[in-house]
């Protein structure tokens, strides 16, 4: 299942649906990689807000993302982890380390048009 | 009440089903919200090791109960390689791949009972329970 | 023993008399000849009963009518119970039964009381039944006693679950009123944590976090730990973990109120303190929270204060 990425001013949105597969995940970190480059975006959101489950592979594809996506000079911000979720990965002991997190979009959009007002 | 499920696992859709038949029955039995994610979870890991390291493997969940007390029982079972040093698998920290290893410290901390038997070149079976109070 | 002899004595007359009669009935046999008398003299054994219950100062919450309507009804189950040899109505009789007696304070010791004294009750009237026939009198008790120990646990331990559940179930209400997340100003929660903090309630407690993080859209939260009892590695790590899962939520954590011991305990443990954000006193913590959320401190004292003379 295919994961949309859509444009909004500089930055691109994915929406994560529930039942993401690892194969799913892999893919969107090709997509996004390869989208930030074409359209010379400066900020990436995941919107996580469907994901019921985060287990040690979406954590490190999510981090693996962040990483890819900072190389080609822009930045990643996480959304929407629900607060069961958010409880259970502490507890699982994955945290997410070094990626920027946010309570929703909206946040999340605050945090990049802040990031890149301070920049320039 | 007495519901059981398995599920055979050899694919990554596989993980997202059993997780999903987990979640469902955990809420069935009523659990809320929290423990049925700790439960998805749990699952999420154990059939993702299943697949990872013996390629196919099968998982069981079913309701369990004592004279005093509600829970939910996962069995994770393949016939793969088997784990060579169990006891650095509990440790936290401890990979194979460079990863994060099996994860079983994590789901042992998701979970309230906890059982590994994994015989090398024979398989491993994972048991887990957790209980509704 | 004399008596001994006497009962072995009247066994081999009985035998001979009866002849092929030798074996003994079987439990089946037995249990509903019980089971007859039981119901025959129902009336006054419930009266009985009743009438003991009293004497003994036992259910004082409940009336004299409420008693007798409650031994009806444990006395028909009692005797369903013999008869079918089957307890799962009898169980769920005696979870209802405490889920009604229970908030009138009803005590466990009573509940067991009146059990062993309808036992008693009724093996007396077993006992003066069939006190001319001492042999049989003996197998109706074989018969009877096992029945009604099972019987007198069933309902004992059905009373104490139900406490034991209705008890649960106070506490956590108790929790839930005593771990207040507070919001204090927009996008700022404060989380006093008072008291002992066991497994169960660090749970709690950061799940109402989280929660109280998305419904306000905290960016910060404040945790005070000034009036913690005690901090062992386990509480510490629940603490840790919240502060993790608050930050997954997109808020920052400031922790105030921590001791030089509570620090040392968190290093031993392995926490980097560094990276945690810790402020001393809970109002340094919210001038810390407001400065993070951009808005203006101005310190209470705008004017000087002197503090060799205590004055302005």
């Amino acid at each position: 299942m295919e994961v949309p990425v859509l444009k909004q001013g500089q930055f691109l949105i994915a929406t994560v649906q529930a039942a993401l597969t690892d194969e799913d995940l892999i893919q969107l970190r090709i997509a996004l990689v390869e989208r930030v480059v074409v359209a010379r975006s400066r900020g990436v959101i995941i919107d996580v807000t469907s994901m019921d489950v985060m287990d040690s592979f979406a954590s490190r594809t999510l981090r693996e993302i962040a990483q890819m996506i900072r190389l080609r000079g822009a930045a990643t911000v996480i959304v929407g982890i629900q607060p069961e979720v958010a409880f259970a990965m502490v507890q699982l002991g994955i945290t997410l380390e070094g990626v920027v997190t946010a309570l929703d979009l909206e946040e999340g959009l605050a945090y990049l048009n802040q990031a890149f007002k301070n920049d320039s | 009440m007495n519901e059981s499920m398995r599920v055979l696992i050899a694919s990554d859709q596989d993980i997202v089903t059993a997780r999903q038949k987990g979640r469902t029955l955990a809420s069935s039995l009523g659990f809320l919200a929290t423990d049925a994610t700790l439960i998805a979870t749990a699952i999420s890991e154990l059939a993702r090791n299943i697949v990872t390291y013996a390629k196919k493997g099968e998982l069981s969940i079913r309701s369990v109960e004592t004279r005093s007390q509600q829970g939910i029982m996962i069995v994770a079972k393949d016939e793969g390689p088997g784990i060579q040093n169990i006891e650095s698998a509990l440790r936290d920290g401890y990979s194979t791949s460079g990863s994060l290893g099996l994860g079983l410290p994590g789901v042992k901390r998701l979970m309230d009972e906890f059982e590994i038997v994994s015989v090398v070149g024979v398989g491993t079976t994972v048991t887990v329970k957790k209980w509704k109070n | 023993m004399a008596r001994g002899n006497e009962r072995q004595e009247k066994v081999s007359v009985h035998s001979i008399v009866r002849g092929a009669e030798t074996s003994p009935e079987p439990i089946g046999v037995l249990l509903r000849e019980l089971v007859a008398h039981l119901r025959e003299n129902r009336t006054q054994l419930r009266e009985e009963w009743a009438r003991r219950i009293t004497e003994a100062q036992l259910l004082t919450a409940m009336s004299k009518d409420e008693i007798f309507a409650e031994a009806t009804a444990v006395y028909d189950q009692y005797v369903e119970a013999l008869e079918t040899g089957t307890f799962e109505a009898l169980q769920a009789y005696a979870r209802s039964l405490s889920e009604r007696i229970i908030p009138r304070g009803v005590e466990t010791h009573e509940v067991v009381g009146i059990v062993l004294l309808l036992r008693d009750v009724l093996a007396r009237s077993l006992f003066a039944k069939y006190q001319a026939d001492f042999t049989k009198l003996n197998r109706i008790l074989d018969a009877y006693e096992p029945a009604a120990n099972r019987i007198a646990n069933t309902v004992a331990v059905g009373f104490v679950q139900e406490r034991e559940r209705v008890i649960r179930q106070q506490q956590e209400a108790i929790r839930e009123l005593s771990t207040p997340v507070l919001q204090v100003r927009e996008r700022l929660l404060i989380l006093p944590i008072i008291g002992v903090i066991d497994s169960q309630r660090a749970r709690q407690l950061t799940e109402q976090l989280l929660r109280g993080i998305r419904t306000n859209r905290a960016k910060v939260v404040v945790i005070d730990i000034t009036g913690v009892a005690a901090m062992d590695a386990t509480v510490a790590n629940h603490l840790v973990q919240t502060v993790e899962a608050s930050r997954l939520l997109g808020a920052t954590v400031i922790v105030t109120g921590l001791s030089p011991e509570i620090a040392q305990t968190l290093v031993t443990i392995g926490v980097d303190l560094g990276k945690m954000n810790t402020v001393g006193d809970l109002q340094g913590g919210i001038e810390q929270a407001e400065r993070l959320l951009g808005y203006k401190v101005i310190p209470i004292a705008a004017t000087t204060y002197d503090e060799s003379t205590k004055r302005v």
